[in-house]
């Protein structure tokens, strides 16, 4: 369409420097040799070097990792097992549980975090890592099923009746056959799981106790307190490490196609 | 298919079933900590609060009535309020980034969906963070408007409900952009191109021509921005003041600082009767493109 096009232009450019402009003040921010002020006093990288001297910031960061680590393996485990388990349900139970696993989804993450904190008060639970990671599983647990199944749901159903016809038991038809179909779909869950966690902030939030800091609880302390330029250094970091992580997701994802 | 159930390719609906038992740790999984924590919530918003913060389970529905409360009132009203305008202004700046995308070259397509979706990927605090950096008294917004002499002193910008509304059309624009962006793409450029020959106005183009077309793509982006946006919690605690409380908000404090759970579990639970009610709007009226809801 060119009549018009001018003023599309113009709000699209707006868009994107509203959308870009706030992180590059940031990352610009975070060289400033200023402590309190927004007044430039030149470059420094001296909150960069703070950050490795932080030992609640490195534990913060073990934390994370962990529970990462673990609600992976436990989501990617039950949701793929899930996904294989609902292809041979009657269609009615499969839209069912796919209705139900959007739930969790879409309700708004502060009452998921109240409803386990209390889940866990209930059970007199001591809150702590491990409360964390079973929160955690259960955001995933439905990303994982979703993506797997969309890949399932893409498979020729001619190469497994094929190597039934072969002779293989079923054991062995899912150990060569649909398993290997499905490896770039559990590795973009694995990816997509591992960083969701390491991301959350409220399930996390309601159901951390007071020794179970991960990182996004240390970011919003610091950005709480705001007494140091190093949540700016710390910030920037984040950002270019997601960034970094989606480059290297959107080319895993270019190869298998 | 007595024997070998995996191996053959999936029929569904078969009465005996030995790989759908595959299903069953997670969805027990589901069940305790998903389902469980939801009905509890849902009990403990009938009982009453005991003198010292605990749980009296005596039938009531208190709790409920208390939330018609003038102060109560207030947050529900400004927290519609705020999501609403919140979906106006993405749909306001979403729809032309859409045309935008959808009407470019289409090799550029996906390299300027990437630029849209990008600032997405990364940590939602510390997003929120950016804009209280370039919100603040000193800011770059305040530092422009002084050096421009539109202002003589800095404006109050941060801890506002224009701070929270920033903040929230921020986070979550490329929810909108998406599934218009789908939207568009499949609208015929030939019928835009139809109407402007028939000497259809500007105005009437848009809203004669694209509006109607492209409605299930609307309808999709403004829920999926309301429905974030009703229950935030980190915008309005990181960008607003005490009195630009929202609904996410106002749980976490009668949770944690007045420990009042059955009114939280109250507030709750009208929370999530606005996002059940979105959602139903979603399923009905929009076209479902995948991707949003998924790969949040």
């Amino acid at each position: 369409m060119r009549r018009g096009s001018t003023g599309l232009t113009l709000v699209s450019g707006l868009a994107m420097l509203f959308l870009y402009g706030p992180i590059l003040v940031l990352v610009l921010y975070s060289f400033n040799a200023a402590h309190l002020s927004m007044a430039w006093r030149g470059t420094t990288l001296k909150w960069y070097a703070a950050l490795w001297h932080d030992e609640a910031l490195l534990a913060a960061t073990v934390n994370s990792l962990l529970i990462a680590v673990i609600s992976t393996i436990g989501a990617t485990l039950l949701g793929g097992l899930m996904a294989l388990g609902m292809e041979r349900m009657p269609l009615r139970r499969q839209q069912l549980i796919e209705g139900g696993l959007v739930l969790p989804l879409v309700i708004p993450e502060v009452m998921m975090g109240v409803a386990l904190m209390l889940l866990f008060v209930m059970v007199k639970m001591p809150l702590g890592l491990t409360t964390v990671m079973l929160g955690h599983i259960v955001f995933n647990i439905p990303l994982v099923t979703i993506m797997i199944r969309a890949r399932l749901r893409k498979l020729d159903p001619a190469l497994r009746e094929a190597a039934a016809d072969l002779g293989a038991d079923s054991w062995q038809v899912f150990r060569h056959v649909t398993l290997p179909l499905l490896r770039p779909a559990i590795w973009g869950a694995v990816l997509v799981a591992f960083t969701v966690s390491l991301d959350d902030f409220l399930v996390t939030f309601f159901t951390a106790g007071p020794g179970a800091t991960t990182l996004p609880l240390k970011v919003y302390s610091m950005i709480k307190s705001g007494v140091t330029p190093e949540i700016n250094a710390l910030s920037a970091l984040l950002l270019v490490i997601s960034m970094a992580c989606v480059a290297v997701s959107l080319h895993l994802q270019r190869r298998e196609v | 298919m007595p024997s070998h159930d995996l191996s053959s390719p999936p029929k569904p609906g078969q009465s005996s079933c030995r790989s759908c038992w595959l299903a069953a740790p997670g969805l027990l999984w589901m069940g305790l900590f998903f389902l469980a924590p939801l009905a509890l919530v849902f009990a403990i918003s009938f009982a009453s609060r005991g003198t010292y913060g605990g749980i009296v389970w005596e039938f009531t529905a208190a709790n409920y009535l208390d939330l018609w409360h003038p102060l109560y009132g207030r947050i529900l009203g400004q927290s519609l309020w705020y999501a609403s305008l919140t979906t106006a202004i993405c749909f306001s700046l979403g729809f032309p980034l859409a045309y935008m995308i959808a009407r470019s070259p289409a090799r550029w397509q996906p390299v300027l969906l990437l630029l849209v979706m990008l600032p997405f990927w990364t940590n939602f605090l510390v997003r929120t963070y950016a804009w209280m950096i370039v919100l603040r008294q000193d800011g770059l917004v305040n530092g422009l408007l002084l050096a421009l002499g539109i202002v003589d002193a800095p404006l109050e910008l941060l801890y506002t409900p224009t701070a929270v509304v920033i903040g929230l059309v921020y986070g979550y624009l490329p929810f909108m952009v998406l599934p218009l962006y789908v939207a568009v793409e499949r609208l015929d450029p030939l019928l835009v191109e139809a109407a402007w020959d028939l000497y259809a106005s500007r105005w009437a183009v848009f809203t004669q021509v694209v509006v109607p077309l492209t409605m299930p793509g609307i309808v999709g982006g403004c829920v999926l921005v309301f429905i974030p946006s009703i229950g935030s919690f980190i915008t309005p605690d990181l960008l607003g003041g005490a009195r630009s409380m929202m609904i996410g908000n106002l749980i976490q404090h009668e949770y944690l600082v007045v420990r009042d759970w059955p009114l939280g579990s109250a507030v709750s639970f009208v929370l999530m009767a606005i996002v059940m009610a979105a959602v139903v709007l979603y399923y009905r009226h929009a076209a479902r493109t995948p991707g949003p809801l998924e790969g949040r």
